[in-house]
């Protein structure tokens, strides 16, 4: 399915999303956690704002180069014997690698954690070969595997939405007995994958950063699950997208910094590594090393107002802020990237008829613009969306299409304003009824607000179906009628 | 001091308290106010939606109505409307008519309590109010707008006010606009939890400084049933106002030396 992860309507998601209690109790004890141990890694730090303007201008900068620096990452590469491939799309990636398998008479996979060979379905494709089997070793996605390939619904955590009691059942399928406690549970599965990794003959990684001077490879982990399958098996694939590079170690060193405390909220994670091929003094490492970059839609961003999200670390700090995100959690949004930056992102990626819906599943509140280390303005660019829908591509031919445009020519005209200001007491009694002496502002007064009576229009209804709204002031009661008879008043006391 | 008020269409519709005690506050404080004639509102609803051809008649009659008043200041009671006045000098960079005007706009334009904190110096506006509060931080104010000083430090000097910090003050309230109406689903979860806080910390009043928010949690407080008594930071600032309480950061800092 590449990054869509499920073939229902966004409603539908939704209204399943509101229904998971747990899921929502435990993505906003998450993100309540989160906030204060990023906030204080941060402030931990000092200059937060002077780092997110260098993690910017690094990011920046190499979107601006990035044929120059995927060539001379590609060069250096090949130069310690390492092959590079690039894949326009998810299918030539996939092809590539299972090529690769075949040849290598691979059985045993082990990957670690890599959203970009989600997006690829790399799992899928691998086991369709005949007799390779496929291990996921981060914890996380060792789970989401064991439990029927269930979707990530984080970009950090992929397992946000599942509580300790869900994952012991996941674990007893595969013999284990002990109690509900994550340390059990994680020696188990520890012990599990570590039979797997001695027995593997392909690795397969993501890449926090790929770096260009060096042709080294960065992965940032806390659980060294992806340094063992860069160490173990003799064929070794890293799986890239093409933006995730930076010029030298010296960037690597600030943007790993900002990663960690970002996604979190630690000053660095457990491992921290940069590795390569195995060169001749090295005991251990791949002897054959592969790294797959892959474009697969990013090239849509680049050149246009949209080329800022390939700026992005996948920290997942902005998930952790958003509100949209703590209600309706990973799965609502249908994208195995979710959150806001999945909501810019995923119509990037594979097109607004798939994903037009995400761009509107904001408040625009900007904690995610906020909260992002490389300044990637994430509500400006999903505003940025729907103006693409609305005004270019012209997808809404709904109601509320002809409302938002009859707004527009009401909020640009001072005459038709002051007859719709005139006429709003009288027009909303079709709608509502209330006290014979109820005023505008009466909510102020009382706490009370006029109840609205059904049916209404579409476009109010979703307001009016779950909050009452304030009746509109009477035109001899409102505010600039108020101001003239001030003015006047004020006038013929003798003042101004 | 000339100040041209910025009424917003929420208080223009719904709220004329908030704009007689916000004009009433500025003359205690000295300003001259006007209210330009053929202001409308910030187009937030159409822009924010996408719609942005749609919106630049707005932008173009909002620049030229509050403009229209020789003001030194343009003082609003809404941070997120006030945060879109400023954001003018970027969407207009390009209109080689307005783009001038769109930068001034933006530098005399000033959310209520900002101006009076960061413009008049005000730190305590002489008010007095019994009553325990808690107060809802808009997104666009602190964040678009970058103020989350100002509202604070006056309601701390309000006489008798006791401020209880509210829970999760970082989230959304989920109104977002025409959000509120497109994703009510989406909302109404963000807007009970919001609720939810605002009752945990037992005040009697909600206050903030965006009327958008509060018709959204007052309505959402409303059709469940709950009470609480809503108010707008100017409300507050103008309630049984005694002058010789009046202090400026100034006199403050004088008595700290």
């Amino acid at each position: 399915m590449g990054i869509a992860t499920s073939t229902k309507p966004f409603v539908e998601r939704v209204e399943e999303a509101k229904k998971d209690k747990f899921m929502q109790a435990s993505v906003a004890k998450a993100q309540d956690a989160q906030w204060d141990k990023r906030e204080a890694a941060r402030k931990e730090l000092g200059n937060w704002e002077q780092w997110r303007d260098l993690g910017e201008q690094i990011r920046q900068h190499v979107i601006k180069y990035l044929p120059d620096y995927l060539e001379e990452f590609a060069d250096n590469v090949e130069k310690k014997g390492g092959h590079v491939f690039f894949a326009k799309t998810d299918q030539e990636a996939t092809e590539y690698i299972k090529d690769l398998a075949v040849k290598k008479a691979v059985k045993k996979v082990v990957k670690s954690k890599s959203m970009v060979s989600t997006e690829i379905d790399l799992d899928k494709e691998l086991m369709k070969l005949p007799g390779v089997s496929v291990m996921e070793t981060d914890l996380a996605e060792f789970i989401l595997q064991e439990d029927n390939w269930d979707e990530p619904t984080h970009i950090v955590f992929p397992t946000l939405h599942k509580n300790r009691d869900q994952i012991q059942k996941v674990f007893e399928k595969l013999g284990y007995t002990g109690s509900n406690e994550p340390e059990k549970m994680a020696k188990f599965a520890r012990k599990y994958l570590r039979e797997y990794f001695l027995q593997a003959d392909m690795g397969v990684t993501g890449c926090n950063f790929a770096i260009a001077d060096s042709g080294m490879i960065n992965l940032v982990t806390n659980e060294g699950n992806a340094d063992l399958t860069m160490a173990i098996p003799k064929t070794q694939v890293v799986v890239m997208g093409m933006e995730r590079i930076v010029p030298s170690l010296k960037e690597a060193e600030v943007l790993d910094n900002m990663l960690s405390r970002s996604a979190v909220g630690q000053k660095l994670t457990s491992y921290c590594s940069f590795s390569g091929k195995r060169t001749d003094d090295e005991s251990d490492g791949p002897d054959d090393f592969h790294v797959v970059i892959i474009d697969n839609g990013r090239s849509n961003a680049l050149g246009t107002q949209f080329e800022s999200v390939l700026q992005c670390i996948r920290c997942g700090s902005c998930l952790n802020v958003c509100p949209v995100y703590r209600h309706i959690g990973g799965k609502g949004y249908g994208s195995i990237y979710p959150g806001p930056i999945g909501a810019v992102l995923s119509p990037v990626l594979d097109g607004y008829e798939e994903f037009g819906d995400l761009p509107y599943a904001s408040s625009l509140c900007a904690a995610c613009t906020e909260t992002c280390p490389v300044r990637i303005p994430l509500h400006e660019l999903l505003i940025e969306h729907r103006h693409v829908m609305m005004d270019k591509l012209h997808t809404d031919h709904s109601l509320t299409n002809t409302i938002m445009k009859t707004i527009g020519v009401g909020t640009g005209s001072p005459i038709l304003f002051k007859s719709a200001m005139f006429g709003a007491n009288t027009a909303s009694k079709v709608v509502s009824h209330h006290d014979h002496d109820s005023v505008a502002g009466f909510l102020y007064e009382t706490g009370r607000i006029g109840k609205l009576h059904k049916p209404v229009p579409k476009f109010a209804r979703g307001w009016t179906d779950i909050r009452d709204l304030p009746q509109p002031a009477k035109s001899h009661e409102n505010f600039r009628h108020w101001f003239k008879k001030h003015k006047q008043e004020q006038a013929a006391k003798g003042g101004k | 001091m000339k100040v041209a008020i910025f009424s917003t269409c929420v208080v223009d519709l719904f709220f004329p308290k908030v704009g007689q005690a916000m004009t009433e506050v500025l003359e205690r404080f000295g300003c001259d106010c006007y209210l330009p004639e053929n202001q409308i509102c910030c187009g937030q609803p159409t822009y924010n939606s996408g719609y942005l051809k749609e919106t630049d008649k707005t932008l173009h009659n909002e620049i030229d109505s509050l403009l229209s008043v020789d003001a030194d200041y343009i003082v609003g009671p809404a941070g997120s409307c006030v945060a879109m006045l400023r954001s003018y000098k970027n969407s207009l960079k390009d209109d080689p008519e307005y783009a001038q005007k769109a930068a001034e706009l933006a530098d005399k334009s000033y959310e209520f309590s900002q101006f009076l904190y960061r413009v008049l110096g005000v730190v305590d506006a002489g008010a007095q109010l019994d009553a325990k509060a808690t107060y809802h931080r808009s997104c666009h104010m602190t964040r678009l707008l970058g103020e989350a000083t100002a509202p604070f430090v006056l309601l701390d000097h309000v006489k008798d006010l006791e401020m209880t910090p509210l829970p999760n003050i970082q989230n959304c309230c989920g109104f977002g606009g025409t959000f509120s109406a497109k994703e009510p689903e989406i909302s109404q979860t963000m807007v009970d939890e919001k609720v939810d806080s605002v009752l945990s910390t037992k005040a009697e009043i909600l206050i903030s400084a965006d009327p958008a928010c509060l018709m959204n949690i007052g309505g959402r407080f409303s059709r469940r049933g709950e009470k609480i008594k809503i108010m707008h930071i100017a409300e507050v600032l103008n309630s049984n106002v005694d002058v010789k309480r009046i202090k400026y950061k100034k006199d403050i800092e004088k008595v700290e030396q």
